[in-house]
């Protein structure tokens, strides 16, 4: 219990991931979605650092480095395709949003 | 129990506390600053981990720049005040409740909690301060890891592209 292993953080990893993907499926709100989904992705990031840290592997940093850049561009496409909703809905519930749906 | 493992548990804490609270939270700027907090855990855990670069990273960009992006857009679109259509049902919510709570479950009944990887990486042994130093990462970024370096760029340039193209007001 005192020691802190790699289980330990694969644990909480793991935790924070299953919040998001709830966060995910109950709200309706697109903005608190788009937060789940950076959760989940930082849940992956810790994973990805402790596994790199215990192995003694840089690929994982690096993948992280990458994760954070491709968050980064979500982020950016996504909030604009909210804006662009916005416009034209008034709103952004995510029941709203069915134009494509088959 | 050493100054680690108190870290640990504190920030580990902290960090589900706060993510539970911006699922939960009905306000959006709430569940925003609350976001903050997590980031700003999950800094503190690669720290712990001896990864000074990107705890730094993760405090800049995330903390920073992705946070200030969702604030702009909550004040923008005044989303401030709890919406009437926010949260879903009951049977949803028992429903991913139950997922979540099996999930977690599956994973720690599989073991995952007493997981050890084996050290038989390529660099197994080595100091893991110099391991997450700024200097590893760049040679590794520069080098090996060149081509998915170049694509990242060329990811972040079309998506400015794209976000200026989708959030333009047409005329």
């Amino acid at each position: 219990m005192s020691e802190i292993g790699v289980g330990h953080y694969i644990t909480l990893s793991a935790v924070l991931f299953t919040i998001g993907a709830i966060g995910v499926l109950t709200r309706k709100n697109a903005i608190i979605v788009f937060m789940s989904i950076e959760i989940m992705l930082n849940a992956a990031n810790l994973a990805f650092v402790t596994f790199a840290t215990a192995i003694g592997d840089l690929g994982g940093m690096v993948m992280v480095l990458i994760v954070i850049a491709v968050a980064a561009a979500e982020a950016a496409v996504g909030l604009a395709i909210i804006v662009a909703m916005f416009r034209h809905r008034e709103t952004v519930n995510v029941d709203a949003f069915s134009t494509m749906r088959g | 129990m050493s100054g680690l493992a108190i870290a640990f548990w504190a920030l580990a804490a902290v960090a589900v506390v706060t993510s539970l609270l911006v699922i939960t939270s009905r306000n959006p700027v709430a569940s925003v600053l609350y976001l903050v907090i997590t980031f700003f855990c999950l800094a503190g855990l690669f720290v712990t981990l001896h990864s000074h670069f990107l705890a730094a990273i993760q405090v800049l960009v995330y903390a920073g720049a992705i946070m200030v992006l969702f604030l702009f857009v909550v004040m923008l679109l005044n989303l401030g005040t709890p919406q009437w259509f926010d949260v879903a049902g009951t049977p949803v919510k028992l429903a991913a409740l139950v997922l979540g709570v099996g999930f977690v479950g599956a994973l720690v009944a599989a073991g995952v909690g007493g997981f050890e990887p084996r050290a038989s990486g390529p660099a197994a042994g080595v100091d893991p301060d110099v391991l997450g130093s700024t200097e590893a990462i760049a040679s590794a970024l520069y080098s090996a890891y060149y081509l998915p370096f170049l694509v990242t760029a060329l990811l972040l340039l079309v998506a400015m592209v794209g976000a200026v193209v989708l959030a333009r007001r047409e005329r």
